[in-house]
């Protein structure tokens, strides 16, 4: 039984927790929550000098080789730092769909780019409110050129190009589009974490190839979003841990009625509670990440529970946040509020937690009828 | 990261496989349920126990991370981990010997006297004799250090008076392991001492307990003047919490993940057979969500297991962590009893395995959970531990502190 990480990808986690500490404390992301700036170029280009966006692109392509045990680790300080970088538009899902359903050519020309920072991708699948799945869809890829509308696209306004979900004769199928060429209108959406920029992105008869066989972007949009969930889960038990730390840290400061509130079998009993969804939050995760490196049969189960396990704790532990903090956790100032958005717009951006739910018990259903 | 054993674990877990294939069966899914907690054991059940015990022990598989000295074999805890896995997958007796082995054993090796362990240890490992713990009172649970039971010095030996509860196996045992107070002056936790009882001894009196399921698991034990000789006190007067704590540090280890998520693919099961408003269950958004909680949840215990058995494969010693896996799974277990009962509508009022085979087999369940949930610490007493031990919160502020035993109040 060695269900652990390795000591070389424990001390990877710890040089990129250094690193972050250093150059990605919470005051960017309240800098960039608090400005207009879609995310923070210069933490996008510091990790890119790292190589951090190219960790497990092949060498082949510019990348550093490694495995998703590896990115695995640097998510989760990412997310500790609530690191304002479009870092899950590009690494988790773009790079991974390029990886997973890219021709040869198409992952020369992207690849490098991606791996370098060079680039920011992103994917598109939503398109009116309410939607979880990627299909169906109203975009239309005929030939080489796409319409439509996707809605709400994370870092839509400031990727370089998105791999999109669209209809074409065949089926679903999935299409590149640059997003600065003609036939691309992209408008910045109000979002509800303002340090992760949102987006429409119209597309009229903008140019575009298509990614992967046609008819079949339905499967790979779902295996690139298992990838993506896995890695994302990860980001969200780091925000999670780091706010109830935290939160724990605030109790043990504050004193109440002459002694620290953090004594109160009331609040303890929560941040034990908390501390067990973390807890169950991470191992699903690591099942997740065991699944995602050996990428077998176990993935699409794996992803699920790793998603579901985060996204509620992450989502429990930022309530009790401002809750254990009290007045102050609602305050503008206070740095509650970045936790309780970042956990909300995290559960949305694959899928509400309500769709892996289902999508758990029907994988699980179908895993026992074979 | 794997799930694979190391080279030496699997050489190991093969050693250990064909000796439990040449002498017991393997189980099949056709068996009857398990009383795993003991609930309702008969003198066959004791003695087939005792004879398991006795063949293991000849063959040198009883209580294998114990010194060779006393008829161990010294073995790693993931050794031991993995032939309670290989056993588990075979059809064995009840093991009644778990208070014994898991709490009672570490304890007289940690604290004893050579002597004492010479005494003990060995018919403890072989099963000729059978232990049990004599620490709950009616007034003194969660709160153990309140106990009330009096050991009072007369010449070379102890005489005890008061009452016990909550011991399993007590009519079985022959030996219990026994904390009492010996100095009510004191402040609580300093006036206990800590001594080994023979069960036999005249003056004890053991009544079984009626549980809401109809099990009788447990046992009150009642002491009329019993002697101990003060030969049988383990470790010195006034030093029992002591000792105490080193049982109860056992016992968390030993009863470790809850293994309230068992019955998830039994439960989609079930969600499948029964309609409501005309559709499968199992393919309403409502009930989707209700299971994939459990999954998540059951799988968050079953995998934290495993991160725990990679510490100890790497010989680390877990700390209080285990109290997640009672507290996760407890509440776990109860809430998918609940659900199943739920979803078989009226049905689910029947505890009649004739009308559908889930009925009896959920409502079992939902009966023994409870249990669960207060046995070896409860909910709270959990929530306490984690949130002190794991996560550093102040402790409890205790109104009895340094106040003698006798002036703290009772309530009664």
């Amino acid at each position: 039984m060695n269900f652990d990480f390795t000591d070389d990808q424990k001390m990877l986690k710890e040089t990129a927790a250094g690193f972050l500490k250093e150059h990605s404390p919470l005051e960017l992301c309240r800098a960039v929550l608090e400005s207009d700036q879609p995310f923070s170029t210069e933490l996008w280009k510091k990790t890119a000098e790292l190589g951090w966006q190219g960790t497990s692109i092949p060498e082949e392509y510019g990348g550093a080789g490694f495995g998703r045990l590896e990115l695995a680790v640097m998510a989760e300080e990412l997310g500790r730092a609530l690191a304002p970088i479009p870092f899950s538009s590009s690494v988790y899902l773009a790079t991974e769909a390029l990886l997973i359903a890219g021709s040869e050519e198409q992952k020369k020309a992207y690849l490098p780019r991606l791996a370098s920072g060079e680039a920011v991708g992103t994917f598109a699948f939503s398109e009116k409110v309410g939607q979880n799945g990627v299909t169906p869809t109203d975009t239309k890829l005929s030939g080489d050129t796409l319409s439509g509308v996707k809605l709400p696209v994370p870092d839509g306004d400031v990727a370089d190009f998105a791999v999109v979900v669209a209809s074409s004769d065949a089926g679903p199928t999935l299409a590149i589009v640059d997003l600065s060429g003609a036939g691309v209108t992209r408008t910045t959406l109000e979002s509800f974490d303002p340090s992760r920029s949102m987006a429409k992105l119209e597309f009229a008869d903008a140019a575009a190839e298509q990614l992967g066989e046609a008819g079949k972007g339905a499967e790979i949009a779902e295996r690139v979003l298992n990838r993506a969930a896995v890695l994302l889960a990860f980001e969200q038990v780091g925000s999670a841990s780091r706010a109830f730390e935290i939160t724990r840290d605030y109790t043990l400061e504050r004193f109440a009625f002459g002694r620290p509130i953090a004594s109160f079998q009331a609040i303890k009993h929560k941040l034990a509670d908390r501390w067990c969804d973390i807890e169950i939050a991470r191992s699903n995760s690591y099942y997740g990440a065991w699944a995602l490196e050996h990428d077998n049969d176990e993935l699409p189960i794996a992803a699920c529970l790793s998603r579901v396990g985060a996204s509620e704790a992450f989502d429990a532990m930022s309530v009790d946040m401002i809750q254990l903090h009290g007045g102050v956790g609602f305050t503008w100032e206070f740095d509650c509020h970045m936790f309780y958005r970042r956990a909300r717009l995290l559960s949305t951006v694959l899928g509400n937690t309500a769709s892996w739910k289902h999508k758990l018990v029907d994988r699980a259903a179908a895993q026992e009828a074979a | 990261m794997d799930f694979k054993d190391t080279k030496e674990e699997a050489e190991f877990r093969n050693e250990v496989r064909s000796w439990l294939e040449a002498n017991a069966e393997l189980k099949s899914a056709n068996d009857p349920p398990e009383d795993a907690l003991g609930e309702r054991l008969t003198d066959d059940d004791v003695a087939a126990a005792k004879n398991w015990q006795q063949k293991k022990a000849a063959a040198g598989w009883a209580c294998l991370r114990w010194p060779k000295e006393y008829g161990g074999r010294a073995a790693t805890s993931i050794q031991s981990v993995i032939w309670g896995q290989e056993e588990s997958r075979f059809r064995t007796p009840a093991n009644i010997f778990t208070i014994g082995h898991g709490m009672c054993g570490p304890t007289v090796m940690t604290h004893g006297s050579e002597e004492q362990k010479k005494r003990w240890i060995p018919k403890m490992l072989t099963g000729e004799e059978v232990w049990c713990q004599l620490f709950s009172e009616p007034a003194a649970g969660s709160d153990l250090a309140g106990l009330r039971t009096s050991a009072v010095r007369d010449g070379d030996d102890w005489i005890i008076n008061g009452q016990k509860i909550w011991t399993t196996g007590a009519q079985f045992s022959d030996w219990g392991i026994l904390v009492t107070r010996t100095d009510p002056t004191a402040p609580k936790h300093k006036g206990l001492t800590y001594f080994v009882v023979d069960m036999h001894s005249p003056g004890i009196e053991v009544r079984p307990i009626n549980q809401i399921n109809g099990g009788q698991g447990f046992n009150e034990v009642f002491f009329t003047d019993v002697r101990i000789p003060d030969e049988n006190r383990l470790d010195d007067v006034g030093n029992g919490w002591r000792v105490a704590l080193t049982t109860l540090m056992n016992e968390r280890a030993s009863i470790g993940g809850g293994g309230g998520g068992g019955g998830i693919a039994g439960l989609m099961e079930l969600a499948r057979s029964v309609e409501i408003d005309g559709r499968s269950a199992l393919d309403q958004s409502a009930v989707k969500e209700k299971i994939a909680d459990f999954m998540v949840r059951a799988r968050g215990v079953k995998y934290t297991g495993f991160r725990t058995l990679t510490a100890l494969s790497q010989g680390k010693i877990p700390g209080p962590e285990a109290s997640f896996g009672k507290l996760v799974g407890g509440v776990l277990g109860q809430e998918m009893a609940a659900y199943a009962m739920e979803l078989q509508g009226l049905a689910g009022g029947l505890n009649d395995p004739t009308v559908c085979a889930d009925a009896a087999n959920w409502q079992a369940r939902y009966l023994g959970f409870p249990g669960l949930r207060i046995a070896g610490g409860t909910d709270e007493v959990l929530r306490n531990i984690i949130s002190e031990r794991v996560l550093g919160l102040p402790a409890e502020i205790r109104v009895d502190k340094g106040v003698p035993f006798k002036e703290i109040p009772s309530g009664s």
